[in-house]
């Protein structure tokens, strides 16, 4: 009997609860894709070079769904507390006739269970095909290797969704519960006609706080945007919650103050529907203003996500292209000089002989001056810049490079060469923050002495270059001096830099193999190199590896903030449509009247339009006005990786905004006009 | 002169095996300036006339004619703009809308008309004075009473100058003094400002008011009375007569 109830009940009620089941479904599925994507992206997506970071992933991953399941958790309290409210009448209905709170209960319990299996087996099915999908993307953009993909369904991943929303489930049962055991008789038959009052703000405590917020926000926003230099974790948190109250001081203000502009302007107030849809407007924004700065501060972090991390692999991808032109690098810089250095006969001695590889290739040396460290570059200045950067190492000799052998590596790379006269010197450095102090140094005196010979700057400030293979701006200084400075001092580095024999990917992957190995067995015992006597780097870098880790990080970055951004948003816009929704339940009888008075249905729909709209609108663009600021902050620190294909990540970011956003926002605004159609 | 001509109107419910005749062949016709009530027993068929002639329902058979336009032969976009132009609604539950206030409510009205802002001001001013609820004009209808409510919503149907005011048990949800100020409002508005109106009602007390009262009884015209030159008092014991005449069914609804 019970049973049937609750069948009937869920058949009678399918518009709401297809809503409800709608948002359960699209939780099951991005939990399920995002968990089986990142086993299937550990597994088979990344080289086994990438392990470590697939490893790295997963653990990422697992601790971040604990998270999302908190999110999703959320929504789905918020969905069944929107579906109980709808169906107060119902159940006052069930108390009258004398059926008692438990019974309901056990209704509630069975309507529960059954719409919870039936999310959960949709929603794992839409979940399965969903992350073959995404796969599919991740693969494209983490540039992997597209053959070792294949079909899979992870049973770990169905477990783990099983076993979170079987959770959520129980707590929704234990929260409905305790709904039930509080209804009065009284209030549930009155909640239908209960009217809502209005109370108007007063506009001059609505203008202060709007003023408070906004120069909170403003006081905020410059701190982050270009005061950056000095946030700490402490003052960060500051602005964070300095940022969020304003948010919502500024929804709650502004609630009250739009309405009132908009009635001081009588001629646009009084046309049309427009006195009703600002008045419909204002009691939701008035209802929401806590939902509304939640939305708002999601939107903020799905944003800068996205961005951030599409920004992150768009920089990684070129930055690779520019930086590590040559596939491999074998060199020892050493913390003292040695006479007749010779890295590569030393290596062949101990088992790694990479002349056997190696096609074109250039060698060179690198030199230290003990009398020229980073403290001896700076000068006069030393002090002052000693006192701003505490942290930098002053006492590590400079590297020194001849301009003859700098240009030839220069040709093997296919990058310009470099021309100066006798009493000249070149400072390459492309690390922002480092280049920042060298540059301020070399405006001041670019005077150095190195080897006893006193040089000047060809130019006031560094030059872009490098001459270590990497995946990102990492070269902190290199002095490109005349040769005849060098001329019968001995090296401190010696260098091989140069591409393999073999011309072919399946070749270039079978010689990093071997090569690998001969290297393992080497760095298991140094003794034999001039590095275990003197100190320093010694190492092996090949492109394939430079490439694995950057993807690696990369995979992490973007993988990160695609999850997070895509859970945020979709929860965002799941919670306005069900608000949105409500509302129009809400709203029938109104829009009846003004059918019955007259007004035209395009008018009428309109009035829809325009308040859906705005009300999608209001937190999205208090979220972009954020986002700019918050991204210039964020762009502080990804300028490791390089910040030059920001206008892409915007973009990237934008569209998938418009389409899950805008989305949401078309689906509300349809649903509604069908929720507030005439009935005949 | 005659404004609304109604002919051999039906209106049928159900399907062919269970029909229900709500609307059985009625024909009338009212002038302009005339206050008819139409009374009947619950289920006689007096609201769905009303919802016949407000164009909120669709007639089966015949014809509806205001001023010689046939409104049962009207469609979408059209029936919008002659309910907006030509009727003046009152529904028994007031049916303002509870996010506006009365001036905002009255205003309504006028704004769907594309009326400027300066009109509609002088227009809902008038009326507000005409209706005695000037100083409720800022209040919201929950601060409002019944009698206040129904006031408002009389003005909203008036203030357009409908040719036609169409109120469905106007007073169904009001105490008696404040229905008897109401109808007492509907009365200066149909003498003074020669409005016509046509008001559903079961009370004989509030058909009283009227000058004409038509009978309606499953679905046909069972009498119709005149005011005439006689008291309001006479009129409600002539009413009262038919009523009985009408039988039990309709007392229990007195």
């Amino acid at each position: 009997m019970l049973f049937k109830l609750s069948l009937s009940n869920i058949r009678k009620s399918l518009r709401d609860y297809a809503i409800y089941f709608f948002t359960l479904i699209i939780g099951v599925s991005v939990f399920y894709v995002f968990n089986a994507v990142s086993g299937q992206v550990a597994m088979t997506v990344i080289d086994t070079d990438g392990r470590e970071i697939a490893r790295i992933l997963q653990i990422g991953i697992s601790a971040m769904s604990v998270f999302v399941a908190g999110v999703l958790g959320f929504l789905i309290v918020y969905a069944s507390r929107f579906l109980m409210k709808r169906r107060n009448r119902e159940f006052a209905l069930y108390l009258m006739l004398g059926m008692g709170k438990g019974k309901i209960s056990a209704i509630l319990l069975l309507e529960t269970v059954i719409i919870g299996l039936g999310s959960l087996g949709v929603g794992l099915l839409l979940g399965i095909g969903l992350s073959q999908i995404m796969s599919a993307l991740v693969v494209s953009l983490f540039e992997a290797d597209m053959t070792r993909y294949s079909f899979m369904v992870s049973g770990d991943a169905i477990g783990k969704t099983v076993i979170c929303f079987a959770i959520m489930y129980l707590f929704i049962m234990i929260f409905n519960s305790i709904i039930i055991s509080r209804f009065k008789l009284i209030d549930l038959m009155q909640s239908g006609k209960k009217s809502e009052q209005i109370k108007l703000k007063d506009p001059w405590l609505c203008i202060i706080i709007f003023l408070i917020a906004a120069a909170a926000l403003g006081y905020a926003y410059y701190q982050v945007g270009w005061n950056y230099g000095e946030v700490t974790g402490k003052t960060m948190a500051l602005y964070i919650t300095m940022g969020a109250v304003s948010t919502f001081l500024i929804f709650w203000s502004a609630s009250g103050m739009l309405l009132r502009v908009m009635m001081s302007m009588k001629n646009v107030y009084y046309r049309s529907l427009n006195a009703f849809t600002f008045r419909q407007i204002s009691s939701k924004v008035n209802t929401m203003v806590f939902s509304m700065t939640v939305i708002c501060l999601m939107l903020f972090v799905t944003i800068c996500a996205l961005t951030a991390s599409f920004s992150m692999r768009n920089s990684m991808n070129a930055n690779l292209e520019d930086l590590c032109p040559a596939d491999f690098e074998l060199s020892a810089d050493l913390n003292e000089p040695v006479e007749g250095l010779d890295i590569v006969s030393e290596c062949k001695d101990n088992g790694l002989d990479i002349m056997a590889y190696a096609g074109e290739y250039e060698r060179f040396y690198t030199y230290g001056d003990a009398d020229f460290s980073l403290e001896d570059f700076c000068g006069d200045a030393a002090e002052r810049v000693k006192a701003e950067f505490i942290f930098l190492d002053y006492y590590t000799s400079e590297q020194l490079i001849g301009l003859d052998e700098y240009n030839a590596l220069m040709k093997l790379y296919g990058k310009e060469t470099l021309s100066m006269n006798d009493d000249e010197y070149i400072l390459l450095c492309d690390y922002k923050s480092m280049r920042a102090i060298r540059d301020s140094v070399l405006k001041a005196d670019g005077n150095i002495t190195v080897y006893g010979h006193t040089l000047h700057s060809k130019y006031d400030e560094c030059q872009d270059g490098f001459i270590s293979i990497s995946a990102q701006h990492i070269n902190a200084g290199i002095f490109v001096v005349p040769d005849s400075v060098l001329e019968g001092q001995a090296p401190s580095g010696d260098h091989i830099i140069g591409n393999y024999k073999a011309a072919d990917k399946a070749g270039k992957k079978e010689t990093e193999q071997v090569l690998r190995r001969e290297y393992d067995t080497i760095t298991r015992d140094l003794s034999g190199l001039s590095v275990h006597k003197t100190g320093g780097y010694f190492g092996l870098s090949t492109k394939i590896a430079i490439k694995n880790d950057a993807v690696g990080l990369g995979a992490i970055a973007t993988f990160m903030g695609l999850y997070i951004g895509l859970v945020f948003l979709i929860a965002c816009g799941a919670i306005l449509a069900l608000k949105e929704l409500s509302e129009s339940v809400d709203s029938i009888g109104r829009y009846e009247m003004l059918r019955k008075i007259g007004a035209d249905e395009s008018d009428i729909s309109r009035s829809l339009f325009r308040q859906t709209g705005i009300f999608f609108l209001l937190p999205l663009i208090l979220a972009c006005v954020h986002s700019v600021f918050g991204m210039k902050f964020a762009a502080y620190f990804l300028e490791v990786f390089g910040t030059e294909k920001m206008t892409e990540s915007i973009a990237a970011t934008s569209i998938i905004l418009l389409l899950i956003y805008g989305g949401y926002f078309l689906i509300t605004y349809y649903c509604s006009k069908g929720i507030i159609k005439e009935r005949k | 002169m005659e404004l609304l001509k109604i002919q051999n109107i039906e209106k049928y419910y159900g399907s062919k095996s269970s029909l229900t005749k709500a609307i059985d062949d009625i024909s009338f016709s009212v002038e302009q300036g005339e206050f008819t009530a139409i009374m009947g027993a619950s289920g006689s068929g007096k609201t769905t006339l009303l919802n016949c002639i407000s164009t909120i329902d669709r007639v089966t058979a015949g014809h509806i004619y205001l001023e010689s336009t046939d409104i049962t032969a009207l469609k979408g976009k059209e029936l919008n703009k002659f309910r907006r132009d030509k009727l003046g609604f009152i529904f028994q539950d007031f049916n303002l809308l509870d996010t506006l206030t009365a001036y905002e409510n009255i205003s309504l009205a006028l704004s769907i008309q594309k009326r400027s802002a300066s009109d509609i001001d002088k227009a809902v001013k008038v009326v507000a004075e005409q209706l005695g609820i000037t100083e409720v004009l800022q209040k919201y209808p929950y601060q409002m009473s019944g009698g206040q409510k129904q006031r408002v919503a009389s003005a909203r149907a008036i203030v357009t100058e409908p040719k036609l005011v169409l109120a469905d048990e106007p007073t169904g949800a009001l105490d008696s003094k404040s229905a008897k100020m109401l109808l007492e409002r509907f009365y200066f508005l149909n003498h003074e400002h020669n409005a016509t109106i046509m008001m559903v009602t079961h009370d004989s007390f509030t058909a009283s008011y009227a000058s004409r009262v038509i009978f309606i009884k499953d679905g046909k015209i069972f009498n119709e009375i005149r005011k005439g030159p006689g008291s309001r008092k006479q009129f409600f014991d002539k009413i009262i007569d038919v009523v009985t005449l009408l039988g039990g069914d309709v007392s229990d609804a007195l």
